[in-house]
């Protein structure tokens, strides 16, 4: 059976503390390079920042965590990337790049509505004996090609074979959680299959404060995100579509580069 | 005359005045020193990565993609004047032919030349012919101006033997007369690429879902901006051929071209350009009121981030579309030289300005609603290959109408031109 990998964030639970970009960092083999800066670094994985407008008492801030989101329905990076570098994987529903095939256009960047995919300007690099922590089921991509979150897949592999070892055809939900999911110390990120009716994380995406940013535009992300607050769940909209509209800021550029590992 | 000075003149068509060789050495110099410094950005980028320019995961185009879609616009009247010469046999604009085919390479190829420092992984390039994506608006692009650009090499090829020099050699000449006769065929093609790419050089924006200020809907596969590229591009590719043989005709103090030539273009352009005018408005109006709401933007949104206010929008319609059309097919000023070259510049600013906004506003304006509106300056690099491009065109161009017969009247050395 075909799965729908997908998640929901709970915006209410998500403290800012950026455990997520250090594990997704740390996992996917990410070089911490002193020279990129906020616009320039590799963050598959962001905390972003935003409020409500106003101040004083009134002022409410909340933290959004951004990543791929793995559209289902016309996938703009998949329709646009001339050499099929990308590809929605049927079996999963994971938009998968392959950056062994990018040419580096950069076409799927201009098309993310999410701005959720990162180019490697520079050559990755790491400082002496860092290397020796880098992951070894993760490839490091080289400069002048694109690439972003793939909810782990390596982790996904890796489950698949535990269960062909235990003469499974399915894997264990247990033994296939992103390593953010795995970071998160509020547990704010949850991580399941959308197919899957009886799954929890379906189910939370089904709750009346559950919500997807830009849905309006038909894409079908994978990626929830749940609020009690109202004003969280209006972000969802683009900018000017609340009556008083919401004066929000990104995530400022020193503490993104602090969060940058 | 020093030997240098002699040898140089031998290859000048017979006939022919042309400066010394000092004075046009002199001329090309500047533009060399240009195309060095662009060049020497150029591997810098290459060899370094595109980290020498300012562009970043969020402008993740920048002045090059601007570049790139503008002079392949203004290109455009390489393969209009084939289409309609050889197609609709309007003979009248035969003698622009030659300086419309040596525009139209130099566009194409400076297009390419900067598309190939654009991409992270240039060596890869082969890999859209190899893996190609059929629903990517850019495999078209880059399958069509690859062809396109093969064709105008073999729509140049035979103005190139047509040097004096050349000419002498049997093998050249037999091959010149020979690739003559395909000419019209390569019109034929070059028309069909032309059509197709400059259409989806427009589609490229119009399919993205993601950038709302560029997404429009279409007919069948294809987005409004489809058509409407193909529109502006010959509206106003003409206007830039007249534009630059008034210019050269101002630099070298000859008159090249009969009036009438330029008043059929200026024409031609006009009325074009009206057409596109009126379909940009219409589509301007469709993407406000109903594209762009039902995607949950309101029209508001793209016009409040200054410089890109409204007076943009105004710009790019009326001065630069509306203004000039009106100009290039009102009689009495269609009639005026000064009137039809300021039309004809306006129409190429109007291009030009729809790129600029197609490319860079779009990617400026926040979709997400915790995004801000963000800016970016090119680097150095990035600005010394634009300059570069520029003077590779005046070199490749200042040396074609030194040496080869770019005007019909040039010389009786192209007496053999079908129709001639």
């Amino acid at each position: 059976m075909s799965a729908r990998y997908g998640m929901v964030i709970d915006l209410d639970r998500c403290t800012g503390c950026g455990s997520c970009m250090v594990a997704c960092a740390a996992e996917n083999n990410v070089p911490a390079l002193p020279q990129a800066t906020a616009r320039t670094g590799i963050t598959p994985m962001l905390v972003r920042k935003a409020s409500n407008g106003k101040e004083g008492n009134l002022r409410r801030e909340a933290f959004i965590p951004i990543l791929c989101m793995h559209c289902e329905h016309e996938t703009p990076c998949v329709h646009v990337c001339p050499q099929q570098a990308v590809e929605l994987d049927a079996a999963t529903g994971i938009v998968m790049q392959m950056p062994q095939r990018c040419l580096g256009c950069r076409y799927c960047m201009t098309a993310c509505p999410y701005h959720a995919r990162y180019f490697n300007w520079w050559d990755p690099a790491w400082s002496a004996g860092m290397e020796k922590s880098l992951n070894p089921g993760v490839a490091t991509r080289m400069r002048g090609v694109v690439e972003k979150c793939n909810f782990c897949h390596v982790r996904f592999h890796a489950a698949k074979e535990k269960a062909a070892a235990a003469g499974r055809r399915e894997i264990d939900p247990a033994d296939y959680i992103p390593a953010c999911v795995e970071a998160c110390p509020t547990g704010a990120i949850r991580f399941g299959n959308l197919s899957d009716p009886n799954d929890p994380v379906t189910q939370d995406a089904r709750s009346a404060n559950a919500f997807r940013l830009l849905a309006r535009i038909g894409t079908e992300p994978k990626v929830y995100y749940k609020s009690n607050e109202e004003w969280v769940r209006r972000l969802a909209e683009s900018g000017g579509q609340s009556d008083s509209p919401t004066h929000t800021t990104r995530i400022p550029a020193q503490q993104a580069e602090e969060l940058h590992v | 005359m020093s030997s240098m000075a002699l040898a140089d003149s031998r290859w000048i068509a017979r006939g022919e005045e042309r400066v010394s060789l000092p004075r046009f050495l002199a001329w090309l110099a500047p533009w060399i020193v240009l195309l060095a410094i662009g060049v020497y950005a150029a591997g810098l980028c290459l060899f370094y990565g595109l980290n020498q320019t300012n562009m970043d995961n969020r402008f993740a185009f920048g002045l090059w993609i601007f570049l790139d879609l503008g002079i392949i616009a203004l290109g455009a009247g390489a393969f209009f004047t084939g289409f309609l010469v050889y197609i609709l046999k309007r003979a009248e604009l035969r003698p622009i032919l030659n300086t419309a085919v040596v525009v139209g390479f130099i566009c194409y190829s400076g297009a390419v030349a900067i598309l190939m420092i654009d991409v992270g992984q240039p060596l890869r390039a082969w890999f859209t012919f190899w893996h190609p994506n059929t629903h990517s608006m850019l495999t078209e692009v880059t399958f069509c101006i690859s062809c396109y650009l093969t064709v105008l090499g073999l729509e140049y090829v035979p103005i190139l033997l047509r040097n004096r020099q050349l000419r002498k050699l049997p093998s050249f000449l037999v091959f010149e007369r020979q690739l003559h006769k395909l000419v019209p065929v390569l019109a034929a093609v070059g028309t069909l690429l032309s059509f197709f790419h400059q259409g989806s050089l427009g589609g490229l924006y119009g399919v993205l879902r993601g950038r709302p200020f560029a997404f429009r809907e279409g007919i069948f596969i294809w987005p409004s901006t489809f058509f409407l590229f193909i529109l502006s591009a010959i509206a106003t590719g003409p206007s830039f051929l007249m534009l630059v043989v008034a210019i050269v005709e101002r630099v070298t103090g000859r008159n090249l071209v009969a009036q009438d030539v330029f008043r059929r273009l200026g024409r031609i352009s006009g009325v074009l350009l009206g057409v596109y005018v009126a379909a940009k408005s219409i589509d301007t109006l469709i993407w406000l009121n109903f594209t762009s709401p039902s995607e949950g933007f309101a029209p508001w949104q793209y016009y409040i981030y200054k410089p890109f206010g409204t007076p943009v929008l105004f710009t790019e319609i009326v001065l630069f579309g509306l203004v000039p059309a009106f100009l290039l097919t009102f009689p009495r000023t269609a009639e005026h030289r000064g009137w039809r070259l300021s039309a004809a510049a306006l129409a190429c600013c109007g291009v030009l300005m729809n790129r600029f906004v197609m490319t860079v506003q779009t990617l400026a304006l926040p979709t997400l609603s915790f995004d801000e509106f963000l800016s970016y300056t090119p680097s150095w690099q990035e600005l010394a290959s634009f300059g570069a491009v520029i003077a590779y065109g005046v070199i490749v161009y200042s040396l074609s109408y030194r040496y080869l017969p770019l005007f019909s009247r040039s010389g009786g050395e192209d007496s053999h031109v079908p129709g001639h």
